[in-house]
């Protein structure tokens, strides 16, 4: 091979694994912001994202069949959408299950896989066990071909964008407005926030509906690059938890470098071999650093 | 006595979090026999000073020497065995065991998880288990679970279980924060028998206990030593009252 | 009372009463599992209590790293697949000698190796032809390699949530490995048509029949073992550590040794479970390894009480006939109670059965109410004629 042709593919495998490090990024932070706040491990996290999809294919659907001049433009609608549905029915999960779980870790693990089984059969009775694409409108498909030997989808630079424009405002908000500065007060010293007049039951709520609200716009971005199923979430988890701790849960920027070195390194290394085993090989090489240093690779405080 | 290596030796020890210097270039000596009272201002470093000595966390700077050997790079567990007993400002006790489980436990053989396995409660053990109980006042509570005990009981029953250990240094951080007037009274008394044929460093803020039971009172101040010597003059140092006791 | 309710219930209250309520409890599901299932369940059925009661292996080595010692593994699949890759190994090498695989390509090698052209026995599997040294690994490997995991993360302090999501993604690993090599492991199917241990045909009746005592026994005695460790004073020292790990440090005790061996010891009980399984079911797949089994096992423990050994057997025994009837009659209905019953467990159920209170249901006072309902069940002689105070008669 030549070296523009090696070049190509390596730019080309590059955005491959920028597409998966978007999904991941967005799920990664909706869960740390979970477990940093409240101490919560949510493993329904996946079927957060599976909402989010499921409402783009019902957009999708709806407006084929009863809205045709929609069909260009609901994809921003469904983001929209998608955030609102994730995060209400994270609000109400919150609700129902999630404040009583509150630092028990280990607990809230158990009960909210129980709850990614409840919610992966309602979509199985719902929508069928086979997967569905939503119609995506026709200026995602295509590709951008900025030389003869380079093909980049667009779908991948607009789930890419997409993931750019959510984390910056993730991070706006959460260094530059008044709500940021109680949620980070609460995770750093939750009773002297409470002393101080801050309604953590409040904040704690409201990031936990961010945190889903965050994983289903991530799924309204993954309609762009898979199909959706009832298990499309649970693909994810096990990735996404492990770019948590990699990257150290306290720390957002950590999370940022985590996900983008799992992605990438699972991307390059299906170059060179099966999927599977890109995957395997990725995941021991995350669990061995793991064991070595077990605060996380990006974390950056640390004390003995 | 001059070249005898003191019981406990803590030389230009400090640590930071973050910038911050929580103990700073700090330098005292421990007898045998001897009480040693810890005071200052909160934020000082008292508490963190027991947890660089007892390896809970590690300094950036400087040693600790305990009967002649250095113990800064120690794990936890190892400077227990070599004679470092630990109690903890909140009584931290097994709760759901009896007092006798309680000290039972802390009996300072089988250690190994080997030995553990096949350890058994021998006379020995029973017999040490009584006399320690009855040394904190809790010979008649013995079969009583410990989450039922009262606040000041729990710290004795704390304090038998580092007892029963038969430790050189004992480390008390805050022994007598909840105690009734009297409780406090018996655990001077507690103390001072105990001090024979060890050395005790506590950590406290009541400053009436400090003066019953101390022999040298050392002051800290962000981390630095401030003053040191008996209680009398140390009281009376100018920078002491400006810094913690003065009004 | 009459004497005979007195006789029946009185009975039952005063050997209750005699027995400590733990040996009482085993010596129970002792008789049940040797005595009374035999007798009253089809061949058929006995070979899927069987099946079950495998799985109440790595349930127990749950309660005793998880109830008792506070360490969640998500990843006892690993241990118990371990286990049974290892048994089916020696007897897939048993059951492929070249005269029964005269057809391959390659006779005298397995199946699998032979339709992904492997043209000789890898090497790792070169020893499973011998019968000892299966056995050996069975009980040596899955605690060997949880040595080394607990080695690489005890000692460095990583416990609690992320030891427990790094354990399931050992587990993720390991599935993906074995059924991406299938030319060395079986693949996705998993090794099947084992037929012989040492010769003797496991496929038959009577070997199912045997099997089960044989599974029954084990597990009674891993019962047994685990409840002299648990009383010992290492048990104790677990449950220190579960609830104050720093206390138990600072007592002079090596907290990383304590939880090397639950940890352990959990995986080597497990690893003898996926062993029996093999024998017991006749194959060994991926499918028990990943990260789905492994929580079905914590949800079997928890079930029965995550702190009650005898509670894992009736948990696993629960759980899975559940699955079973469930899949097969409701399969929608399957996963909404498998979900109800992980978020029942953790948030209103933390003891499981064995905390839903069998002391209330054996304790006299109400043995003597079940007696005294009983004995009003009885039909009465006919009533003596009215006294001649008019009295109504009681």
């Amino acid at each position: 091979m030549s070296i523009t042709e090696l070049f190509s593919i390596a730019v080309m495998q590059g955005f491959n694994g920028l597409s998966t490090f978007s999904v991941l990024l967005l799920m990664a932070l909706g869960l740390a912001i979970i477990f940093g706040q409240m101490g919560v491990i949510n493993m329904a996290h996946g079927e957060f994202l599976t909402v989010g999809a499921y409402t783009t294919y019902v957009l999708s659907e709806v407006s084929q069949r009863w809205a045709p001049w929609l069909l260009s433009s609901y994809f921003l609608l469904s983001l929209v959408l998608s955030f609102a549905i994730a995060a209400g029915l994270g609000l109400l999960v919150e609700h129902l299950m999630i404040r009583h779980l509150y630092r028990r870790p280990l607990d809230s693990l158990l009960a909210t896989w129980g709850l990614s089984l409840i919610l992966q059969q309602v979509f199985r009775s719902t929508f069928g066990a086979r997967e569905v694409s939503a119609h995506l409108p026709d200026w995602v498909m295509g590709s951008l071909k900025p030389t003869e030997m380079i093909d980049i989808p667009i779908n991948g630079l607009v789930v890419m964008g997409l993931t750019l424009s959510l984390t910056s405002a993730v991070f706006l908000g959460l260094f530059r407005t008044r709500w940021g500065i109680r949620v980070r007060a609460t995770t750093q010293n939750r009773a002297m926030s409470g002393a101080a007049g801050i309604n953590t039951r409040r904040v704690d709520r409201l990031s936990f509906g961010l945190g889903c609200g965050l994983a289903g716009i991530a799924g309204a971005a993954f309609t762009t690059i898979g199909s959706t199923g009832p298990t499309s979430g649970s693909l994810y988890i096990v990735d996404t938890f492990l770019t948590v701790v990699f990257g150290g849960a306290e720390s957002l920027v950590g999370t940022i470098a985590s996900a983008f070195s799992i992605a990438q390194a699972q991307a390059t290394t299906e170059f060179f071999m099966t999927g599977s085993m890109a995957k395997v090989i990725t995941l021991m090489v995350v669990i061995l650093i793991l064991m070595a240093r077990p605060e996380g690779l990006f974390t950056l405080k640390m004390r003995r | 006595m001059i070249g005898e290596p003191k019981l406990l030796a803590v030389e230009g020890l400090g640590v930071s979090f973050d910038g911050f210097k929580a103990v700073d270039d700090l330098t005292l000596y421990l007898d045998n026999g001897e009480i040693r009272a810890i005071i200052g201002p909160n934020g000082a470093g008292k508490t963190t000073l027991l947890d660089l000595i007892s390896g809970k966390t590690r300094s950036s700077e400087g040693r600790v020497l305990f009967k002649g050997e250095e113990i800064t790079a120690l794990k936890e567990h190892e400077i227990v065995q070599a004679g470092i007993g630990r109690k903890f400002q909140t009584p931290s006790v097994y709760e759901e065991l009896t007092v006798f489980e309680n000290l039972e436990m802390a009996f300072p053989s089988r250690r190994s998880w080997w030995g553990a396995l096949w350890s058994r409660r021998t006379k020995e053990v029973t017999e040490q288990v009584e006399q320690i109980a009855e040394l904190v006042y809790l010979r008649d509570r013995l079969n009583d679970r410990a989450e039922i005990l009262g606040h000041g009981q729990k710290q004795w029953l704390e304090i038998g279980m580092l007892l029963i250990q038969s430790p050189d240094l004992m480390m008390l951080d805050e022994p007598v924060a909840g105690m009734s007037v009297n409780e406090r009274q018996k655990t001077a008394e507690l103390l001072k028998q105990l001090a024979r044929g060890r050395a005790v460093l506590v950590v406290e803020h009541d400053m009436q206990f400090v003066e019953s039971i101390a022999d040298t009172v050392t002051v800290l101040h962000q981390g630095k030593l401030l003053a040191e010597g008996k209680m009398a003059n140390v009281k009376n140092d100018q920078k002491v009252i400006d810094v913690y006791l003065g009004h | 009372m009459t004497r005979a309710s007195k006789t029946i219930t009185g009975q039952l209250g005063a050997l209750r009463s005699k027995m400590p309520r733990e040996s009482w409890a085993f010596a129970l599901t002792a008789l049940l599992l040797l005595v009374v299932f035999p007798a009253t369940l089809s061949g058929f059925r006995l070979a899927m209590v069987a099946k079950y009661l495998t799985y109440a292996f790595p349930a127990m080595a749950l309660v005793v790293c998880w109830g008792k010692g506070g360490i969640l593994s998500l990843g006892q699949g690993v241990f118990f697949g371990l286990g049974g890759y290892c048994m089916a190994m020696f007897l897939k090498l048993e059951a492929s000698d070249p005269g029964s695989t005269s057809i391959q390509s390659t006779p005298g090698i397995p199946d699998f190796m032979d339709w992904n052209q492997l043209t000789e026995l890898p090497f790792f599997w070169v020893p499973f032809q011998s019968l000892w040294f299966s056995l050996l690994a069975v009980l040596v490997l899955p605690g060997l390699l949880a040595l080394g995991i607990g080695l690489a993360m005890f000692k460095r302090r990583v416990g609690g949530v992320y030891f427990a999501i790094i354990t399931q993604a050992i587990a993720s690993v390991l599935a993906i490995l074995i059924i991406g090599q299938q030319g060395y492991t079986g693949g996705v199917n998993g090794i099947t048509d084992l037929k012989t241990l040492a010769g003797w045909d496991i496929r038959s009746d009577s070997a199912k029949v045997a099997l089960y005592y044989v599974n029954v026994g084990l597990l009674l005695g891993v019962v047994l073992l685990s409840s002299w460790v648990l009383r010992s004073k290492l048990g104790r020292l677990l449950v220190a550590m579960r609830e104050k790990e720093e206390r138990v440090r600072f007592t002079g005790y090596d907290v990383a040794a304590l939880k090397i061996f639950a940890f352990v010891f959990a995986a080597t009980i497990s690893g003898i479970g996926g062993a029996m399984f093999t024998l017991v079911v006749g194959f060994m797949s991926p499918s028990f390894v990943g990260i789905v089994p492994s929580i079905e096992m914590v949800i079997a423990a928890a079930v029965g009480g995550r702190h009650s050994l005898l509670g894992a057997i009736y948990g696993s025994l629960l759980v899975n006939y559940g699955k079973t009837f469930f899949s097969e009659s409701f399969p929608e209905a399957w996963l909404f109670l498998l979900g109800g019953l992980f978020i029942l467990v953790v948030m209103a159920f933390p003891n499981g059965l064995a905390g839903l209170d069998l002391r209330r249901l054996l304790d006299s006072k109400r043995l003597a109410q079940l007696g005294a309902k009983l004995e009003a069940l009885r039909p009465k002689p006919a009533p003596t004629p009215a006294a001649p105070q008019g009295e109504v008669p009681r």
